[in-house]
């Protein structure tokens, strides 16, 4: 657990860059540190391992105060991702995984070892090994450093802006890897973003600091979005604060319709000729397309995506349900077989329903114990 | 076309032996006054580069560097300090491999990404061991040109020594000129010529052996 | 120690002399350049070339001029020809290298704009791309011209062609230190002093630009 005890930062000249900040950073969770540019969040992250030092205040890792230990020691015990990766241009990449078990004295091969292991973790093909940085891409290259920060097992992560040098499509995979890894490892995160939807991707707690280094909220991301603390939090969150919020909302209670769905070459029951589409699937039950009854010859509407029932959320199902031409999203499971569809309406009323379920919650633990509602958990992790 | 037979002229006069001795004698004053150099402006530009201060100051000492005509210095020592002192050459010689030495291998280290020190300090490592394992590698293919320049400028300078009774390559072309022995001025320069390229050579094999390859300029 | 306790004749020839240095330095300068602009867009547009060329003009730098000056006597004789030639070469090595990465500091993105809103070739090339190429051009050619106002200077070991350099080989000569201390200082102070009205003259054409530290 990292523990910031009223820490501030002062320059000479006097910008006061984090003002009496305090909070506690969960262990074996990602704390995200959000906020406009001048917030004084990365400046707050280099403070705990110290390349910035405290003007104020004390910061405690497992309740020891990191002034207490030499600072070169400090530092091999935390793991650090900056955005520009910052590897090592002379060093090959495997040279550059194993930077810090070699500063800890591991020999030669258990440092190649070691990079091995950790080029497998974060998805590297073991032949950039030995290429050097300059011969990378922006992705790879951050996944090195990702793997460079891991290699001595730190329990701590300090991620500075990590995935913000790369282009969208990049980053989203390296979202989804780095949540998978961290499934894994199970390290205590805190990474700095000036994105408030990667925060909310990422993020098990999120910490939205204002210009100064005030802390303007400091809650899970689905709380966050539901209530958030003030004017500033609600702007700096955006507009369609209520959807996004979906992502929170399981789709595991939407029921699914199997009436409109009929298997390629078969015949129709009446029932289905009456209904305005059809979706036709082929024989191991995946999706093809919408089709109208009379006309099942003519070429079929895609269905654009579907969402995987019960993994995905809620705001899948209705991304799925608004993209489709005909209105219906289609519900599949983990192989991509059909399991049914859902239209707009049913979706939207499932929507409300499961909101009633949570005001429902949060009003029986209201008052069940007087406690402060900003330590309740979200309602499981689904996709995001 | 003159020059060989200027050449075999030369060689038929003084041997090979006696040029030998020469070319040790250029390279012995060269390679001391370049360590002599490299001692001096090396940490100091290591520092510099590594604080980032003190860009202005060597800027000057460049321009200064360049400006001196080496030969200025050399008759004003010997005039001074009498022809057969050896600090005579020994001290243009170290003035003038300062400034290059200087410049290139600060812009290297400055020029080292500031993102890789930060990762560098961030991981760990004390501060002498981001200079010796991070900025020193990165920076190593301008630390060498600097190395070079330097050396050029020694080993020009040196010829040029021979005007003031030094000894080396220079002796031939000077003395040559004064007795008008063609043919020994041919020796001596083309000697001297092939002794710079073979300083050329030189870096670029240490180039080959000690860049790695991830810094080595595409 | 001052220029009126010299004998008259060396008092007016000084000026003389300040006249043949600058004459041969800036002469010699302004033919490198002539040379390296042709040369160094040449290497822009045909890449393949540029590594010849820097290694010829690496391998000319790397000779001492005094050597230099002596081999050429053999085709020029012993004139101020034999001095100028070398010179050239030597700014040559400076200014190719100068050209090439002076042209290459142009943005990519400023030249598409350039193309993109009709702009000729020609009119791009002396409209857009030298004046951005201004600062790092003038950089090298600063250090280009101080090199060569100093190793002038050597001219006067094959006679009397090494302008303010022929008071140092005079002075040796004649065991005279006052006048080896002119000939040294004032070619101190001329080459600075070019410097430093490069450097203004760099500031007014192009006040937009960062100062540019001599190129490495």
């Amino acid at each position: 657990m990292i523990t910031f005890e009223n820490i501030s930062k002062k320059y000479p000249d006097g910008t006061e860059a984090v003002a009496g900040l305090s909070l506690e950073a969960p262990d074996a969770a990602i704390t995200v540190l959000v906020g406009p540019s001048g917030c004084g969040k990365t400046t707050t992250l280099r403070m705990t391992n110290r390349l910035v030092e405290p003007s104020g205040g004390r910061i405690l890792i497992d309740g020891v105060d990191i002034r207490d230990r030499p600072v070169t020691q400090l530092r091999r015990g935390i793991g650090y991702v900056i955005q520009q990766a910052g590897l090592f241009p002379h060093r090959t990449v495997a040279d550059n995984i194993a930077t810090v078990p070699r500063l800890l004295g591991v020999d030669r091969r258990g440092g190649r070892r070691r990079a091995q292991e950790l080029m497998e973790l974060v998805g590297l093909d073991p032949v950039l090994a030995g290429r050097y940085p300059h011969q990378l891409s922006g992705g790879q290259q951050q996944r090195v450093g990702v793997a460079r920060a891991l290699a001595a097992d730190p329990e701590i992560l300090l991620m500075d802006e990590p995935f913000s040098a790369v282009d969208p499509i990049v980053r989203k995979s390296l979202q989804d890897e780095f949540l998978q890894i961290q499934a894994e490892v199970g390290k205590t995160i805190l990474f700095v973003t000036h994105d408030i939807d990667e925060a909310i991707r990422i993020g098990d707690k999120i910490a939205v600091l204002r210009e100064g280094g005030h802390l303007a909220q400091f809650a899970p991301p689905k709380e966050l979005l539901e209530k958030p603390a003030d004017e500033f939090v609600e702007r700096f969150l955006g507009l369609d604060r209520g959807v996004r919020s979906l992502t929170f909302l399981p789709s595991g209670g939407l029921v699914l319709r199997t009436e409109p769905v009929l298997t390629v070459g078969a015949a129709p029951t009446p029932a289905q000729s009456a209904l305005p589409w059809l979706l036709l699937v082929d024989g191991e039950r995946r999706p093809v397309g919408w089709v109208r009854p009379d006309r099942l010859d003519a070429t079929p509407i895609t269905i654009g995506h579907s969402f995987v029932s019960g993994s995905d959320s809620l705001r899948a199902a209705l991304d799925a349900a608004v993209l489709c031409p005909t209105g219906w999203a289609t519900g599949v499971d983990a192989q991509g077989r059909v399991l049914g569809v859902a239209s707009q309406d049913e979706i939207a009323v499932e929507i409300r329903a499961a909101h009633d379920r949570t005001v429902e919650d949060w009003l029986a633990q209201a008052s069940a114990e007087p406690r402060d509602v900003s330590a309740a958990r979200p309602t499981g992790s689904v996709g995001r | 076309m003159n020059l060989f037979s200027d050449l075999q002229t030369f060689f038929e006069h003084f041997g090979y032996h006696g040029p030998w001795t020469r070319v040790v004698e250029h390279c012995e004053y060269s390679l001391v006054a370049l360590g002599i150099a490299a001692a001096i402006a090396f940490p100091l530009a290591v520092l510099t580069g590594h604080t980032g201060r003190g860009a202005g100051p060597i800027e000057a000492l460049a321009v200064i560097g360049r400006a001196v005509p080496s030969l200025g210095l050399l008759v004003i020592l010997a005039i001074k300090l009498g022809p057969l002192n050896p600090a005579v050459a020994m001290v243009p010689l170290v003035l003038l491999g300062l400034p290059p030495i200087l410049l290139y291998t600060h812009a290297g280290i400055r020029a080292v990404d500031r993102a890789t020190v930060d990762a560098a300090r961030g991981m760990g490592m004390t501060p002498l061991q981001v200079v010796w394992r991070v900025e020193l590698p990165a920076a190593l293919p301008l630390i060498l040109a600097g190395l070079r320049a330097g050396a050029i400028q020694i080993v020009a300078t040196a010829t040029l020594a021979a005007y003031v009774s030094f000894g080396g390559l220079g002796r031939y072309i000077v003395d040559g000129l004064s007795q008008y022995d063609y043919p020994q001025v041919v020796g001596g320069a083309v000697l001297v010529a092939l002794l710079s390229l073979v300083t050329l050579g030189v870096f670029w094999l240490l180039d080959r052996l000690f860049v790695s390859p991830g810094v080595r300029s595409r | 120690m001052s220029i009126f306790d010299l004998p008259s004749e060396v008092q007016s020839s000084f000026l003389g002399l300040i006249g043949i240095q600058l004459e041969v330095s800036l002469g010699a300068c302004a033919a490198g350049l002539a040379l390296a602009l042709p040369l160094g867009q040449l290497c822009l547009r045909l890449p393949r070339f540029y590594p010849p060329v820097l290694g010829v003009v690496t391998v000319i730098y790397s000779l001492p001029s005094l050597a230099l000056f002596v081999l050429l006597i053999d085709v020029t004789g012993v004139t101020e020809t034999t001095v100028f030639i070398p010179l050239a070469l030597y700014s040559l090595a400076i200014l190719v290298p100068g050209v090439v990465d002076a042209l290459r500091s142009v943005p990519r993105d400023v030249i598409d704009a350039a193309n993109g809103m009709g702009y000729g070739r020609l009119r791009r090339y002396l409209t857009v791309e030298l004046p951005i190429a201004l600062p790092t051009l003038v950089a090298a050619i600063r250090v280009a011209l101080v090199s060569t106002i100093s190793l002038m200077s050597v001219g006067g070991l094959i006679g009397n062609y090494g302008g303010l350099g022929d008071l140092i080989t005079l002075g040796h000569t004649f065991f005279y230190t006052r006048l080896v201390w002119l000939g040294l200082l004032s070619l101190l102070v001329l080459a600075v002093l070019c410097d430093l009205v490069l450097r203004g003259a760099q500031r007014l054409l192009t006040p937009w630009a960062r100062q540019y530290r001599s190129a490495a």
